[in-house]
C-alpha cells in the first residue's frame, strides 16, 4: 500500500481499459479514469450506458472480461475481498433489512466489517443523534419513509468508514427537499475523507460533483468538472451537456 | 511486482479494519435470522404447526386399510351356497352389497355409473359343481379406475372366498374329511415388527423424514433467493463476508428447527401413536444430523440456480414431489421397476425413511444401517460441495 501512494499519491479509483462483455454485447468499453481522494465523481449516461455494471465492477462484484482496476490500493481483479473491506456500497434497490430495526441494521453492517460491539454502539448513539433518528432508533426500517430509510442506507454504507463509497443512483424517487439533505450528508463524508463515487440521472446533482463523467454505450465520451464541460459544449448547464452526448446513443433503452 | 503485492496484503492486515475482520461477522449473521424467523409472522406458527399437521392427520387418512367397498353381485345360481357366499362376504365389513343384478351386463352398468366398484358373478351351477365336481368357479371383475381400491378389493374377496371355500369343503364331503385327509399345506402367516401391519406405525417415522427435508432443506433455500430478490444479498455479497459464513448463518437456525422438530415427532409419536423406537434414538439423532446437512446442501444448490423466488418455489415443488413418489412412503420401492429403483437409490428420503423404519420398528443400530449410512454421507457431500463451488459472490 505505502508502494502504490507513493506511485499515485492520492488515486483512490483507477480504472484502465476496463471492459466487460455480455456474449457478444459489449456493456462496458475499455474505460479509463482515476478519482482523487476525497473527490466526488459523479458517474453520468442513459439507462443502459454501462454505468452499473461499471461500478459493480469496481465493487468486485463482477469480473472484468479485460482491462485493469484498482480500488482504495487493491486490484479489483485479483484481491475483490480486499476491495470490499475498504468499500462501502448502496444499491439502486434499498437494500437494508425491512424486518430489522434502525439499530439492528447498523450493529449487522457495523459486525460484518469487523467492527466491535462497543464501537458500534458509540458510533450509533452519534449516528442517531446526527440524523435526527432518535425517535426511529427501535423501528423496523421497513416502516420508515422513503427518505428515511435512503439517508439511514448512506449512513450504513459508511459506517465502518470506508475508503470509497459507491452510491448507484441513491436520491431515486425522493422529493427535492430529501435529495438536498442528502447531498449534505455526503459533504460531510468527504469532510471526513471518505471518496465519493456516485452515478445520477439528476442533472443538479451532477452540478455537485466534483468531477462528471458521461457515459455513452459503454464507452466515457466526456471527463471533467462541471465548469469546464459546460465551457467546453457552450451549455447553461449540466442538463444540456447531457443531451447534447447523450443524442449519440445507439443503443436502446432496455 | 510480486512484491508490491505482498506488502499490500501486509500493510492492509496491520490496519485496523484487516485485524478485526476475522470473526467475519457470523455472530451477527446468525443474530440477524433469528430475529427475522422469529419477526416473520408466518414462519414460526408454520415450523410448528406444519409438523404436528402431518403427524397428527395424515396417518389417520392415509390407510390402505378400505373399508365400505361397493359390490354388485351376479347370482345366477340363486342356490344355498351362493346364498352364502354372498351373506359371508356382507358380513366382513369390507363390502357393502349395493344390488344383486340379473345379469353381467347389468353389473358393469352400475360399476360405470360408479355406485359399484367390484363384481362378483356367481355362475348357473355353482352349487351343482361345488358339490359333484368338488369345486366351481366365480368370477370377480373390479373397477381399477382407482388401481389401488381395485387391487385391494380384490385381494379382499379372494380372501373371503378362499376362507369359504375351505369353510365348505368338511359339510361337503364329511365322510371323507377324516380318513382320506387330502393334504394340505397350512399356512401361518405372522408379520414380523408390526404384528397387526398397523399402517400409522409405519408412515408416522417416514412422515417425520418428509418434514425433515422441507423445514431444513427447501426453507433455507427459499429464504435465501427471497434475499437474491430484495437486493439484500448484493449488500452483503460487496462486503467482506465470505460466501461460506453467509450460507451457514442462514442455515444453523435451521438445523436447530430441525432437530427440535424431530424430537417434537417423537413425542407426538408416542403421545399419540404409543411409538417407541426399537432402537436407540441416538441413531435416530445420528443419521437426522447426516441428513439435515445432505438436504440443506440440495437447498443451497437449488438456490443457487434460482435467481426467482418463483423459480425457487418450482424446483422445490419438482424435487418434492419426485422425492415423495420415489422414495418408499406410500409404494413400496421393491414394486417399482427397474429404472424406478435407481431413482430411488438417488433419493436421500428413502434412505433416511428406510432408516426411520428399521430403528422404529425393528430396533436396528448403526452398524446394520451401514448401507444407509454410506450413502447419506455421500449425498452430504455431494451436495455440499456442488453448493460450494456453484454459489458465485461475483459474475
Amino acid at each position: 500500500m505505502d508502494n502504490i501512494q507513493i506511485q499515485n499519491t492520492s488515486k483512490v479509483i483507477v480504472a484502465e481499459q476496463l471492459t466487460k462483455t455480455f456474449g457478444h454485447f459489449t456493456a462496458v468499453d475499455n474505460i479509463s479514469f482515476e478519482v482523487e481522494k476525497g473527490e466526488i465523481f459523479g458517474f453520468l449516461g442513459a439507462n443502459g450506458a454501462g454505468k452499473t455494471t461499471a461500478m459493480r465492477m469496481l465493487c468486485g462484484l463482477s469480473i472484468p472480461t479485460s482491462g485493469k482496476g484498482f480500488v482504495a490500493g487493491f486490484d479489483i481483479y485479483k484481491q475483490p475481498e480486499l476491495v470490499k473491506k475498504n468499500i462501502g456500497y448502496m444499491s439502486q434497490k434499498f437494500s437494508l433489512y425491512d424486518d430489522l430495526k434502525v439499530w439492528e441494521n447498523i450493529e449487522l453492517f457495523g459486525g460484518i466489517y469487523g467492527m466491535k460491539d462497543k464501537e458500534i454502539r458509540l458510533k450509533t448513539d452519534e449516528l442517531m443523534h446526527i440524523l435526527n433518528f432518535e425517535n426511529e432508533r427501535n423501528k423496523l426500517v421497513g416502516s420508515l419513509p422513503l427518505g428515511f430509510k435512503q439517508k439511514l442506507a448512506f449512513s450504513v454504507s459508511i459506517f465502518h468508514n470506508p475508503q470509497v463509497v459507491f452510491l448507484d443512483e441513491p436520491t431515486g424517487g425522493v422529493d427535492p427537499i430529501t435529495r438536498r439533505q442528502f447531498w449534505e450528508l455526503i459533504y460531510d463524508a468527504t469532510s471526513k475523507g471518505i471518496t465519493v463515487f456516485v452515478t445520477t440521472h439528476y442533472m443538479d446533482e451532477a452540478e455537485y460533483c466534483d468531477r462528471v463523467s458521461i457515459m455513452v454505450d459503454g464507452r466515457i465520451e466526456a471527463l471533467d468538472s462541471p465548469k469546464n464541460l459546460k465551457m467546453h459544449f457552450d451549455a447553461k448547464n449540466m442538463d444540456e451537456v447531457f443531451q447534447q452526448l447523450a443524442r449519440k446513443a445507439k443503443r436502446v433503452d432496455s | 511486482m510480486k512484491n508490491r503485492e505482498s506488502i499490500e496484503i501486509k500493510t492492509n492486515s496491520d490496519s485496523p479494519l484487516g485485524a478485526r475482520g476475522h470473526s467475519f461477522g457470523l455472530k451477527y449473521l446468525l443474530r440477524k435470522e433469528f430475529k427475522q424467523i422469529l419477526r416473520n409472522k408466518f414462519l414460526p406458527k408454520m415450523i410448528f404447526v406444519f409438523p404436528f399437521m402431518v403427524l397428527m392427520v395424515f396417518p389417520w387418512a392415509a390407510s390402505y386399510e378400505i373399508k365400505n367397498l361397493n359390490i354388485s353381485v351376479v347370482d345366477n345360481d340363486h342356490s344355498t351356497f351362493s346364498q352364502q357366499l354372498t351373506q359371508k362376504i356382507i358380513s366382513s365389513n369390507y363390502f357393502k352389497l349395493t344390488d344383486v343384478s340379473p345379469n353381467y351386463n347389468k353389473a358393469i352398468k352400475s360399476i360405470e355409473s360408479n355406485q359399484a366398484d367390484i363384481i362378483l358373478e356367481i355362475p348357473a351351477n355353482f352349487e351343482k359343481d361345488l358339490v359333484t365336481q368338488q369345486g366351481a368357479k366365480v368370477m370377480v371383475a373390479s373397477n381399477a379406475v382407482n388401481g389401488m381400491k381395485g387391487g385391494i378389493g380384490m385381494t379382499y374377496l379372494m380372501g373371503i372366498i378362499t376362507d369359504f371355500n375351505t369353510g365348505i369343503l368338511p359339510k361337503l364331503i364329511p365322510s371323507t374329511a377324516s380318513n382320506n385327509v387330502t393334504p394340505s399345506i397350512q399356512i401361518d402367516s405372522q408379520y414380523r415388527f408390526n404384528p397387526n401391519l398397523n399402517y400409522r406405525v409405519f408412515m408416522v417415522p417416514a412422515l417425520m423424514v418428509m418434514i425433515l427435508t422441507l423445514l431444513c432443506g427447501f426453507l433455507p433455500a427459499v429464504s435465501i433467493v427471497f434475499e437474491k430478490e430484495l437486493g439484500t444479498m448484493e449488500q452483503i455479497n460487496v462486503s467482506p463476508v465470505p460466501k461460506s459464513i453467509f450460507i451457514l448463518a442462514k442455515l444453523i437456525p435451521f438445523w436447530l428447527i430441525g432437530f427440535i422438530v424431530i424430537s417434537i415427532g417423537f413425542l407426538v409419536a408416542w403421545a399419540v401413536y404409543g411409538l417407541i423406537p426399537a432402537g436407540y434414538f441416538s441413531t435416530i439423532y445420528i443419521f437426522a444430523a447426516i441428513y439435515i446437512f445432505a438436504v440443506s446442501g440440495l437447498g443451497i444448490i437449488i438456490s443457487n440456480y434460482a435467481a426467482t423466488l418463483q423459480q425457487a418455489m418450482f424446483i422445490v415443488f419438482f424435487f418434492m414431489l419426485i422425492f415423495i413418489m420415489m422414495s418408499g412412503l406410500y409404494t413400496p420401492i421393491d414394486g417399482m421397476p427397474e429404472w424406478g429403483k435407481w431413482i430411488a437409490a438417488f433419493n436421500p428420503l428413502k434412505h433416511f425413511m428406510e432408516v426411520m423404519r428399521a430403528v422404529y420398528l425393528k430396533g436396528s443400530n448403526l452398524f446394520e444401517l451401514t448401507k444407509q449410512l454410506y450413502a447419506l454421507i455421500g449425498f452430504a457431500v455431494i451436495f455440499n460441495i456442488w453448493a460450494v463451488l456453484s454459489y458465485r459472490k461475483n459474475s
